[in-house]
């Protein structure tokens, strides 16, 4: 890089002559080095997918979670250092937990993404602290019905509240992206991590804008693209770490949980049958270039 | 004058003498209800300083959102605090979160000041709220700051006379006129047997149109609404 050597990139918080922030830019980088993180917002609940590199055969399988809940209709992954993602979890929680106790009521996922994207931003204000190495995806589910107030006693009138407009949409999934910068932004679908080029043409694909896709369908697709994007990285292995927040009405009520082994199973087969199509696919097609000759 | 706040030698202590001296009591007969299109607020307007009344014409009904309102009980300088620093969190919540808050959220923050600060506080407080997406709402808050979700709340000094009254003819999703006449006929009875309540009828109806304030004096026996204010 043509600054080294400048001397812009060595704190924090140190605008370089043309308006960068070198230290941000680095951050950026130990992202792109993580397995790849996914997120999917279907119409009735969030997917959050992630590709857990191994990284000793000495380590419990399916022990180690990297998905992390935040409140109890909340989800967090993050790709890049692992320990900062801890770090960034801790702090979702303890916002999570400071609105509970002030408002009595959980927490809508765009003020805890605002509020966790606030922290990481004053990360790259201070020269005594560094940029997150992060990058985290937010998945939760706002309450459609009405939510109580924490603790309350009584319910109000039998026939249900005066004025009532019938029919109003509120709540529904949720995703948000925070990039070490502080930036965030609301998504249909969310990438990062080594894999996410491939994952986001993938995600593209989808016409997640639409809101027709499932969560079923959603848990099949984005373990079919943690399964495509580790193509490039054969040579390691990887645990599948699976996640999911559904309507009240679907099979978490409104809960982040991880996806139960049976259907996270039943995803990878069908994402790994869908790679071995692809390559059939690929192999006859070099067949008919023959033919062609 | 009697150490207050502590138990006597048979375990029991009540605080008679709960204000300080010369300090404005609101001796009151409040009450909000739900009804089929939202929710109405109604007080009366007496505040005292012992037995003098300080002001006949007081109004107990505060907003502190738009379409979020309290009935005020208790010490007059008491609650207006609280009500001022809920109306602040409101304001502050509506900015940060780019969304109004729900009665929810205003009950819940009424009800974090009043519980934590319990023994500094005398405050009783109905709060009554509404929005398009829970429709009317009305919340208790009474002494101990527990919260308490209810089809219609009565508070103050006043209401001790009026729990018959208002269980007889308490009737759910009742029209606004119903609405009104409930409020007017359950608050003068209160004002007639309480001494420390008295003066007018203030009420807000709080619908999907908003805010309407309305107005009852007592040297017309508390009949019509008079001259209608400007919606709020």
């Amino acid at each position: 890089m043509t600054s080294i050597g400048t001397g812009y990139d060595l704190s924090n918080s140190v605008f370089s002559p043309d308006g960068r922030n070198f230290q941000v830019e680095y951050a950026v980088k130990a992202v792109e080095n993580g397995g790849t993180a996914v997120g999917i917002r279907c119409k009735d609940g969030v997917v959050i997918a992630l590709e857990k590199l191994v990284t000793s055969k000495l380590m419990k399988p399916n022990a180690n979670k990297r998905i992390a809940t935040v409140d109890r209709h909340i989800g967090v992954v993050s790709s890049g250092l692992v320990p900062d993602g801890r770090h960034f979890v801790v702090r979702a929680r303890a916002e999570a937990a400071e609105w509970r106790k002030i408002y009595k009521a959980p927490i809508p996922v765009h003020s805890l993404a605002d509020r966790v994207g606030q922290y990481v931003q004053a990360h790259t204000l201070y020269s005594s602290v560094r940029p997150f190495g992060i990058t985290a995806i937010v998945g939760g589910w706002d309450s459609e019905t009405e939510v109580p107030v924490d603790g309350q006693v009584g319910s109000g009138p039998s026939t249900g509240a005066g004025g009532k407009k019938e029919g109003g949409k509120h709540g529904g999934p949720f995703l948000y992206m925070i990039e070490p910068s502080g930036l965030f932004w609301g998504y249909y679908g969310a990438a990062t991590g080594k894999g996410r080029q491939t994952a986001k043409s993938e995600l593209e694909k989808l016409d997640l804008a639409a809101g027709t896709l499932t969560l079923e369908q959603g848990v099949k697709e984005a373990a079919r693209i943690i399964y495509v994007a580790h193509e490039d990285s054969k040579d390691k292995e990887f645990e599948l770490e699976m996640t999911w927040i559904s309507s009240l009405s679907g099979p978490t009520k409104g809960r982040h949980e991880e996806v139960p082994k049976e259907i996270r199973e039943e995803a990878e087969r069908l994402a790994k049958k869908s790679l071995d199509d692809d390559d059939d696919d690929e192999e006859e097609e070099k067949k008919d270039d023959k033919m062609e000759e | 004058m009697q150490p207050t706040g502590m138990l006597g030698e048979d375990g029991i202590h009540v605080d008679m003498n709960h204000l300080k001296k010369g300090e404005v009591n609101l001796g009151t007969s409040i009450m909000a209800i739900n009804f089929k299109d939202g929710v109405i607020l109604g007080a009366d307007s007496r505040t005292t300083t012992g037995a003098y009344i300080a002001n006949r014409v007081t109004d107990k009904l505060t907003q502190v959102s738009d379409t979020i309102w309290c009935c005020r009980s208790g010490s007059a300088a008491d609650t207006q605090a609280v009500a001022d620093i809920v109306q602040h969190h409101l304001s502050m919540y509506a900015v940060t979160n780019d969304e109004q808050p729900t009665t929810q959220t205003a009950a819940a923050i009424f009800q974090d000041l009043c519980y934590d600060n319990k023994d500094q506080l005398s405050a009783g407080i109905i709060i009554a709220g509404y929005d398009h997406r829970h429709g009317g709402q009305v919340y208790s808050l009474p002494l101990g700051g527990s919260l308490h979700k209810q089809s219609y709340a009565i508070g103050g000094s006043g209401s001790t006379y009026i729990y018959g009254y208002c269980d007889s003819y308490w009737k759910e999703n009742m029209t606004e006129e119903g609405g009104i006449a409930f409020v007017k006929g359950a608050l003068s009875e209160a004002i007639k047997w309480d001494g420390s309540s008295g003066g007018v009828i203030r009420m807000v109806v709080l619908t999907a149109k908003g805010a309407v304030r309305h107005l009852y004096l007592p040297d017309q026996a508390y009949e019509g609404p008079g001259k209608q204010p400007k919606a709020v």
